[in-house]
């Protein structure tokens, strides 16, 4: 008799061939210039459930360029596993061929060139067209956003969330975690979700008097879907008071609560639950270490550290999917449950290309109605580019390096701190940047940019505190965000050290001289979580900048040695 | 159930919150406030469950909750706090449930260790680390 591990380990492999036959083909279809609708959507429909996922779309409703890191570290048992591989090993790791489709969607290098070749990625309008193909398929699909989706543009932060809700309920999910929607403000997100026409999930979102769950949202729901009782079990993001502003959402506690997770997955079983989906904003080695520890999950739907991966990850009898960000992918995998067992699976990771896949007309034209109010001013041209501007990597991007000199020149400072988050979308040499361009890389509802002074030695503490939040080698102690950027300040980072003995070399570059524990330096940064921050709005300053410039030119950031990496 | 309240359910305590720091100078008190309880009888690993978060959302006010089934009195320590002594509990032959739930300040990152003392007189702990961060960089 063939065990369930057997049967998934048979599918995995399937599921490889068929991810290497599918993504193996796209580079045949490169050489021949050409890519179809048919072959980013061609599927061939399995088992008797499918679930959609999409996650952390950070506002973006129009196509754009998306680089991923060239840098993503593991530490622990992280080290070389995915998703901490990029680049050339990346496409080894996966089949991919250099200068492919995917090699496009999925690596950073040659990213100018095959951008300019391949196009624009994501649009909510393209998204719509894959979601209607596989309901074509299999009408009752369930389709899940794993959160980070009211937030992260220009129509986003002036409707505080509005234009993303009309869009994807258009989409029609069935059911959504949570992160940066939180810092809309509780109220706001409490009324946006009491006429939310689907489910708001959060098994670990906690009422901070009482410490116990809150009634605000629900920890899991069930749908029926091809005659299969699917629990879906919500997973919002664990550290929101710590690495976002509690002081937004104060009535909320959250946490990873892990015991919890098994109670829920216990009792969704015990109601008759035949399959257990986690829809998850915990990041991916935080879901890998859960995954070991709670049992009975079939699928986590992984999000918040934007990982996008050709293939599931199995631990244990849990598959882990990673969909990516900003729009760029939907997963869409297939499932075989029978006797309330997951007997097999089929996935595909779809990569978004907005030149290949054909708009939904009606999504297309809500988007426009969305963005009509702000089109002139969204459309406003503030300078140009010579540099690729992007943000992915533990420690530094050029949009960053970008910001931290705006800092420094706007805010007459000696260094500058640029918050390390994922989100943002790359912009190519000889491109336009637009305001909404600068609203995609900086907007939130906390952007004030600060200015104060800070002595040597705090400025150690928060680089060995941020670094521990990346580099800790247990994935519950990690927050998922990268490293703080950092302008003006030059630095070792010994990545496998213990908190306080990772960060050597600290030095002021203005001078050359070594960073003095003792000694006051003026800091400029922005997305503080203190309540009060006092300071002209990041997007404001980072503007004048470009203003200022007129093109921009951002040299390689040779200020950061890496050690054990 | 009695508990003796000790630097216990400090909140709202308006200081800033000290970054990560080790506390090893504390070490040794809270070892010898362990012998004292225990009398320095052997101490079982296992057998107490003690639940903190992994990451502390506010170190001025970190919830923290403890079970040990069979326990008469259950003291718990934060390592690297200036007094280590958080809370005592003690359970009668009435109580319901040998659990107990309440709030502590933490300095900085550090561990907590309950102590349980069974009916029998015998004795079990469990440790857990909390983090205590600056934070603001979610991605």
């Amino acid at each position: 008799m063939i065990s369930r591990r057997d049967f998934l380990q048979t599918s995995m492999a399937t599921t490889a061939i068929y991810g290497a036959a599918g993504f193996g083909s796209f580079s045949k279809l490169a050489a021949q210039q050409l890519i179809t609708q048919d072959d980013l959507l061609d599927f061939d429909t399995f088992g008797n459930v499918t679930l959609m996922h999409v996650t952390d779309i950070h506002g973006q409703l129009k196509p754009i360029y998306f680089r991923e890191p060239s840098v993503n570290l593991g530490v622990g048992d992280a080290l070389g596993q995915v998703p901490h591989i990029t680049g050339a090993d990346f496409r080894r790791l996966y089949d991919i061929e250099d200068g492919s489709p995917s090699a496009y969607a999925l690596t950073y290098d040659d990213f100018t060139s095959l951008a300019q070749e391949y196009g624009k990625v994501g649009g909510l309008d393209r998204v719509a067209t894959v979601i209607k193909s596989i309901r074509a398929a299999r009408p009752d699909a369930l389709l899940l956003d794993g959160g980070d989706t009211w937030h992260g543009s220009y129509t986003n932060l002036k409707t505080e969330g509005q234009d993303m809700v009309n869009v994807m309920n258009a989409l029609k999910p069935d059911a959504m975690t949570f992160h940066w929607e939180f810092t809309l403000g509780s109220d706001r997100v409490r009324e946006i979700v009491q006429d939310l026409p689907f489910a708001a999930l959060g098994q670990n979102i906690f009422d901070q008097e009482w410490d116990e769950p809150t009634e605000d949202f629900e920890s899991y729901k069930f749908f029926e879907s091809g005659g299969v009782k699917v629990a879906v079990i919500g997973q919002a993001f664990p550290y929101m008071p710590i690495a976002n502003p509690g002081w937004m959402f104060p009535e909320y506690s959250f946490g990873i609560r892990d015991t919890r997770m098994q109670e829920m997955v216990d009792e969704v079983r015990a109601k008759g639950a035949e399959l257990v989906v986690c829809l998850s904003h915990n990041g991916f080695d935080v879901d890998k270490k859960m995954a070991g520890r709670v049992t009975g999950i079939d699928v986590i739907l992984a999000g918040h550290t934007h990982d996008a991966l050709p293939e599931p990850v199995l631990v244990g009898e849990t598959i882990i999917i990673a969909s990516g960000s900003n729009g760029k992918f939907v997963s869409r995998v297939d499932l075989d449950i029978r006797d309330g067992k997951m007997m097999g699976f089929r996935h595909k990771l779809i990569p978004i290309f907005s030149d290949v896949i054909e708009p939904d007309a009606d999504v297309a034209a809500l988007i426009d109605l969305q963005r009509k109010p702000f089109e002139s001013e969204l459309s406003e041209v503030i300078g140009q580019t010579d540099s690729l501007l992007y943000r992915r990597g533990n420690f530094a991007g050029s949009w960053d390096d970008l910001i931290c000199d705006a800092l420094i020149d706007q805010r007459d400072a000696d260094i500058a701190m640029s918050p390390g988050v994922r989100w943002g979308p790359s912009i190519l040499p000889g491109q336009d940047i637009t305001r909404e361009d600068i609203y995609n890389v900086t907007s939130m509802s906390y952007g004030a940019a600060y200015r104060t002074e800070m002595t040597g030695e705090f400025i150690k503490i928060i680089l060995e505190d941020v670094g521990d939040n990346l580099f800790n080698v247990d994935p519950y102690k990690q927050q998922g965000g990268d490293m703080v950027r950092v302008g003006g300040l030059a630095f070792t980072i010994d990545i496998n050290k213990p908190q306080g003995e990772r960060f050597t070399d600290l030095t002021l570059t203005k001078t050359g001289e070594l960073i003095d524990p003792a000694k006051t330096y003026v800091v400029a940064g922005w997305a503080s979580v203190n309540e009060g921050t006092e300071g002209p709005q990041i997007w404001d300053v980072v503007e004048n900048y470009i203003r200022k410039q007129g093109t921009v030119v951002v040299p390689p950031n040779d200020n950061i040695k890496i050690i054990g990496g | 159930m009695n508990y003796t309240r000790r630097d216990a359910l400090v909140i709202g305590a308006g200081a800033a919150v000290a970054v990560a720091m080790p506390f090893r100078a504390f070490a040794e008190r809270h070892a010898d406030a362990i012998s004292a309880f225990t009398g320095g009888a052997d101490v079982a690993q296992t057998g107490v469950e003690l639940t903190a978060p992994e990451i502390a959302e506010n170190g001025n006010t970190v919830p923290i909750s403890v079970a040990a089934d069979g326990a008469s009195e259950i003291i718990i320590f934060a390592v690297g706090n200036p007094v280590p002594e958080v809370i005592k509990f003690t359970f009668g032959p009435r109580s319901g449930a040998s659990s107990a739930a309440t709030r502590c300040r933490l300095a900085g990152t550090q561990d907590l260790i309950a102590v349980a003392k069974m009916a029998d007189g015998s004795f079990a702990q469990a440790t857990v680390n909390v983090k205590v961060t600056i934070g603001g960089c979610g991605g």
